[in-house]
């Protein structure tokens, strides 16, 4: 199915999905419990709290409390699913992140929501562009960065079942199905969404969409692109990585994020030791987005399917002349 | 075990010293031999820089051995500066950042009251501590929760690192603080036995209101050239100041 065709079939924002299987997890789980910071709208927690209200907390807006308090749950045997605005969940509680859930490894879920620059106009202090980096950086802490809604679902049930802290990335940007109905995610591992010869497009979360739709126009002008889903951030697939710089010849990463330390970071981190490769690195260029829209802003920053499209041909033309 | 090491926080040390044991060894419900049992009661060190006579408190609870304390701080010792739950046996929660227990406490609390267990949370933070925001976040929190299996100890023994609390930052009129945040606060004598354990063993003092005690304290008490000494917040005692500081803590007849 073409990305053109998916888009089609539907678009879908991923906090449904998430909100949908927290519900359907507490009902199966007496364990499951869900903390917010006032967020009951945005995490669309709305209905869990009506029907589990004795396994939901609000501590209001006091995002390090909030990490505190799932630490505590978690110490009672309770699995805390702790969900707020990527951008204040993150950078506010992030030593509480660090020290209870990396280092403590204590068995907390943490949820950031409209990660990236989903808040669009309502500038950067609400854009959680930073995230990747600082979260990648924590020992214990699996990163993951849900592609679509199926994979939303996948992610929360793994994070359910594994014994440790997990920070999940969501956006509140539609997006298509990409992934089979019966995808089980696994932590360390791409999911190829799309085999190529000439060039990989490494992309998370948003970005995947539009880079098959980069791929399809690419594969109009003769180019192959592979098309590699990084969902997992931490740990990361370094054999996938070194398998594309291997069979293709130039590697380039999309994420809705800063270019310093996220997915470019990563990705440059595993070929740099073992197997140099050429590579362009999309995303936020180190700088604080101006006032714009969602989409405006993936446009002004060339994170669309024209932009990636672009970044490849250049990538390839480069080496030619090069 | 400081001087062992040749870093520390004495002074905080000796001031909690005689909270730990009554908790310990007077209050608590707990099983040394599992640590993991599920209806222990909780105890967040929250002041995890004490981490000394938090160590030598498990030792005598028979949480580690008691051979362990003398490798405090050595290379590779499960006996970190501050205190690491995937090392030591008995440890809750990982401190030593400051404003991190009290925010843990209200979680096991809340989840005990999630699963309907008897089991109930304690925390001790130091004073100067309190300066931290997360601790009146998570203060709020306990309150609006009305939290009655939550007994928070404060050890105040008016000293900060860099000086007294009160030519820093004033904390005081304290306990009015804490009423005003909802909980129900007493003040003891934080080197009375008795008097701890009375008010310890019996929380909540108010039903719905989680609690708060107040152990007035003396900085490095027990050794008279520490008591009271800003300097010994951190700091390493010589080979005869250890030995006056056992003179006055063992007596000379043990």
């Amino acid at each position: 199915m073409s990305a053109e065709v998916m888009v089609k079939a539907g678009l879908f924002d991923c906090r449904d999905a998430f909100a949908a299987t927290l519900e359907a997890m507490a009902a199966e789980d007496p364990r499951i419990a869900v903390v917010v910071n006032d967020s009951v709208n945005s995490t669309k927690t709305k209905n869990f709290r009506a029907r589990f209200p004795e396994r939901f907390v609000n501590v209001g807006i006091a995002e390090q409390n909030m990490v505190g308090v799932g630490t505590g749950l978690a110490n009672g045997g309770m699995i805390p699913f702790v969900c707020g605005a990527s951008c204040f969940l993150t950078a506010r509680a992030m030593e509480q992140v660090k020290v209870d859930l990396g280092y403590g490894r204590n068995n907390v879920k943490l949820c950031g929501m409209s990660s990236g620059m989903a808040y669009g106009e309502l500038g950067a202090t609400h854009h959680s562009i930073e995230d990747l980096a600082w979260t990648r950086a924590i020992p214990n802490l699996t990163v993951i960065v849900p592609v679509d809604p199926i994979e939303t679902r996948a992610a929360l049930r793994w994070a359910r079942d594994f014994d440790g802290p997990v920070f999940v990335r969501l956006s509140r940007l539609p997006v298509p199905e990409l992934l089979a109905a019966d995808y089980v995610f696994q932590p360390g591992r791409v999911v190829t969404m799309r085999e190529g010869t000439d060039v990989t497009v490494i992309a998370n979360g948003v970005m995947v969409v539009r880079a098959l739709e980069a791929a399809e126009k690419l594969a109009q002008q003769g180019i192959s692109a592979r098309v590699l889903n990084a969902s997992s951030m931490a740990p990361f697939d370094r054999e996938a990585v070194v398998r594309a710089a291997k069979e293709t010849r130039g590697i380039v990463t999309v994420e809705e994020a800063s270019i310093y330390g996220g997915l470019g970071g990563a990705v440059a981190e595993i070929l740099a030791l073992e197997h140099p490769a050429r590579m362009k690195i999309l995303g936020v260029p180190g700088v604080f987005a101006p006032t714009g829209s969602a989409e405006f802003l993936l446009e002004h920053f060339g994170l669309t399917a024209n932009g990636i499209e672009t970044a490849a041909k250049e990538l390839l033309s480069g080496m030619a002349m090069g | 075990m400081v001087h062992h090491a040749k870093v520390g926080h004495p002074g905080g040390d000796l001031s909690a010293a005689d909270v730990l044991v009554t908790l310990y060894l007077a209050v608590m419900r707990l099983r040394p031999t599992e640590p993991g049992w599920p209806e222990r009661d909780r105890f967040v060190m929250s002041k995890g820089h004490c981490s000394a006579s938090f160590y030598a408190t498990l030792a005598e609870a028979r949480f580690i051995p008691k051979d362990w304390l003398g490798t405090f701080m050595d290379p590779l010792s499960k006996l970190n500066g501050h205190p690491d739950k995937n090392k030591v046996p008995g440890v809750e929660a990982n401190t030593g950042a400051l404003g991190h227990g009290l925010p843990i406490a209200v979680g096991c609390a809340l989840a005990a009251r999630m699963q309907g267990a008897s089991w109930r949370t304690f925390v001790l933070t130091g004073d100067g501590e309190l300066q931290e925001g997360s601790n009146w976040e998570a203060a709020m929190t306990a309150a609006n929760y009305d939290l009655d299996n939550l007994v928070l100890i404060v050890d105040r023994n008016r000293i900060q690192q860099g000086d007294f609390t009160e030519k820093t930052i004033r904390m005081d009129p304290l306990p009015e603080k804490w009423q005003a945040f909802g909980w129900k606060v007493v003040e003891v004598d934080g080197h009375d036995y008795d008097a701890l354990q009375r008010v310890l063993a019996g929380a909540p003092l108010e039903p719905g209101k989680p609690t708060c005690v107040i152990a007035n304290t003396v900085k490095g008490r027990g050794v008279s050239f520490m008591e009271n000494q800003p300097s010994w917040h951190h700091g390493v005692p010589t080979d005869a100041q250890l030995a006056a500081a056992r003179e006055e803590l063992l007596g000379s007849g043990q």
